[in-house]
């Protein structure tokens, strides 16, 4: 009992981080149908910004939080602007190309500003832990669980009622109409990326606080983001974060149950993912658009 | 100079080199190939081996992606295949290389077909998706290879490197032997690609990137050609991985990672998509530029201090950069701007 309430509660908290990385990813390829690799180096993006603004300047950590948000959001829109914007419709291959390029360029810049070795994480969620069901559980993880939570419903209310919100929808449901009804289609591109960079960024963020250090093992997760918005449907949002949910319960029971020396929490995501291409590659929320061969 | 194309009978028509200046271009540079093992020194022996299997790989690679418009991302796992199963035969069952080498071009080739499957149903950045998880279940199979009785990594007994009973190494160093195998291997791989391309299955390949649909019309069995593309591409990936495992005599998973799968699709996509030496000049390129690279670093050395510290940064950052400037400004690649450079040539000094 004690071991089914701990690796559900990590994998809901792993999970709600997955959620937030695979909405960004969601967001872009709705608005412009960019696969985009380096959503894994906007991660890392925002956990060493993070780290310079608390841990370096000495900034109070609200405040190093929002800063770093705030320039991984510029970062995202000047990734838009210079590196995709020249390949609007280009096939295919050239676009998963170039953000593959891109993730390359990110990690090389910020190998070389902060180097590779580990760092140790500014502590700013409490490390303590309390007792839940019997079952003795890091507090910092119901943190991460409640700081994805009132993202999310910020982003909802966001879509729902503001006027940046309700033109991504349009663009996304029909790229013709939105133009002629004089949205600027351009201006929702960078907005998506703005929007993806802080998602990610914040996922990074609260990565490094459950990890304590912060590395290039946070990219690692910019590749699970493939089986989430898969399985939850490429181009849903609900998916991305029933998709992340479930990714992220699955690889902690699978990690805690199977046994340890064979890894299985790595790889469950990625047999999972080509079952679900298998059956039904739309996911459980997509739309059913898939071209058939 | 040439300034039109005159056939006057089809076997000129279907040559792969119609004009005397392509076959001269040929000639000279088979001479210097020939030429040029006696005069390097190691270092540029091991570059040109480098190139060389790279450059097969990459003409795999681009069977399945330039030619055949399936996007995958799961190269570097079938290069693992091949060096894994080469390896794994030298090590057990003590077989030299000209028996491993083969066997394991096979064998890849079959685990290649079987993750083309999915490729049945999906197109596209679904198959990408799909090919990615491929990669990560091989790799996940050779670091949690207790079934297989792999460790981290794989050490090749240096018997098991000797043409029909003669050893390798009676007949010079390493690098230097190897150079005749890697290019003659390379040679045969291009004669055959190139002929490929001529023949009904190429035809179909390409007629599957064009245009699926209209492929499917006109009597091309989809499932049996996507799953051919599939094979015939691994095939290429296992011959350069078993050449790997011989020619350096360890194998480690972290060769053929992820990152590998990506350094491949970069070579076809800066050397040129669907274009046999596109790939090739790809191949070079992305081996010689990390050379080239610290071989400045060391030049400058004296001026910037630091600079070795950075180098493995700036030589990611230039992959990345590379890729991205390819993408942005000749997303044709290299064999479109040496064709560019040949046009300005042929009608110089009338162009218009």
């Amino acid at each position: 009992m004690e071991k089914i309430v701990q690796l559900t509660l990590s994998g809901i908290a792993n999970g709600a981080i997955f959620a937030l990385v695979a909405l960004g990813f969601v967001l872009i390829y709705k608005s412009s149908d960019v696969i985009n690799f380096a959503q894994g180096e906007l991660l890392l993006i925002g956990a060493y910004l993070t780290y310079t603004t608390v841990e370096m300047i000495g900034l109070w950590w609200p405040l190093g939080v929002i800063v770093a948000v705030l320039l991984a959001a510029i970062i995202g829109v000047l990734i838009e602007q210079l590196v995709l914007r020249p390949l609007i419709g280009e096939p295919v291959i050239s676009v998963i190309m170039v953000t593959i390029g891109l993730s390359s360029l990110l990690r090389a810049i910020i190998g070389g500003i902060w180097g590779v070795t580990p760092r140790t994480a500014p502590q700013f969620l409490p490390r303590d832990t309390i007792t839940l069901f019997g079952a003795s559980v890091g507090v910092d993880r119901l943190w991460a669980i409640a700081l994805a939570l009132t993202l999310f419903a910020l982003l909802t209310l966001f879509f729902r009622y503001s006027r940046e919100g309700i033109a991504m929808r349009a663009v996304a449901d029909d790229q013709q109409a939105a133009l002629s009804m004089g949205i600027s289609v351009k201006k929702v591109w960078a907005v998506a990326w703005a929007i993806a960079a802080v998602t990610a960024s914040v996922g990074g963020i609260l990565l490094m606080s459950i990890f304590g250090g912060v590395s290039g093992q946070i990219a690692r997760v910019g590749l699970l983001v493939f089986p989430v918005v898969i399985l939850g449907g490429l181009d849903s949002i609900p998916g991305a974060i029933v998709g992340g949910l479930i990714i992220g319960l699955l690889q902690s029971f699978a990690g805690g149950y199977l046994p340890p020396e064979l890894g299985m929490g790595e790889v469950v995501p990625f047999i999972i993912l080509l079952l679900i291409l298998l059956i039904r590659p739309y996911g459980l929320y997509g739309q059913r658009i898939i071209e058939r061969v | 100079m040439q300034s039109g194309t005159f056939h006057t009978s089809y076997a000129s028509d279907m040559a792969l080199r119609p004009y005397w200046i392509q076959r001269l271009r040929i000639v000279i540079v088979l001479i210097a190939l020939l030429i040029f093992p006696w005069f390097a020194d190691r270092y540029w022996l091991n570059l040109a081996n480098t190139i060389a299997i790279a450059a097969i790989g990459a003409i795999g690679l681009n069977i399945l992606v330039g030619y055949t418009g399936q996007i995958s991302i799961g190269h570097g796992g079938f290069l693992a295949v091949g060096a894994y199963t080469a390896g794994l035969m030298a090590v057990r069952l003590d077989m030299p290389m000209w028996i491993t080498i083969p066997v394991a071009s096979c064998f890849t080739a079959l685990v290649g077909a079987f993750f083309g499957l999915p490729s049945v149903r999906l197109k596209g950045l679904y198959l990408a998706i799909a090919t990615l998880a491929a990669q990560e279940i091989i790799i996940w199979l050779l670091t949690h290879g207790k079934l297989l009785g792999i460790g981290e990594s794989l050490s090749l007994p240096r018997a098991a490197n000797n043409l029909f009973g003669m050893p390798l190494a009676d007949l010079g160093n390493n690098d230097f032997v190897f150079y005749w195998i890697t290019v003659g291997c390379l040679i045969l791989t291009v004669i055959f690609v190139s002929n490929l391309f001529r023949s009904r299955t190429g035809r179909a390949f390409v007629a599957i990137r064009d245009q699926d649909i209209a492929a499917q019309v006109i009597g091309v069995d989809l499932f049996r050609y996507k799953l051919l593309a599939f094979a015939a591409s691994s095939f290429f990936a296992g011959l350069a991985g078993a050449l790997t495992a011989h020619y350096r005599g360890i194998i480690s998973w972290e060769r053929f990672t992820i990152d590998t799968s990506i350094l491949y699709l970069a070579m076809i996509i800066i050397g040129g998509l669907g274009s046999v030496s596109g790939s090739i000049y790809g191949a070079a390129f992305m081996t010689l530029l990390p050379a080239l690279l610290s071989n400045l670093a060391r030049a400058v050395s004296g001026f910037v201090p630091d600079i070795n510290a950075y180098l493995p940064y700036i030589q990611q950052g230039a992959f990345g950069l590379a890729i991205i400037l390819f993408l942005i400004f000749e997303p044709e690649g290299i064999v479109k701007m040496w064709r560019n450079v040949k046009d300005y040539f042929r009608l110089w000094p009338f162009s218009y």
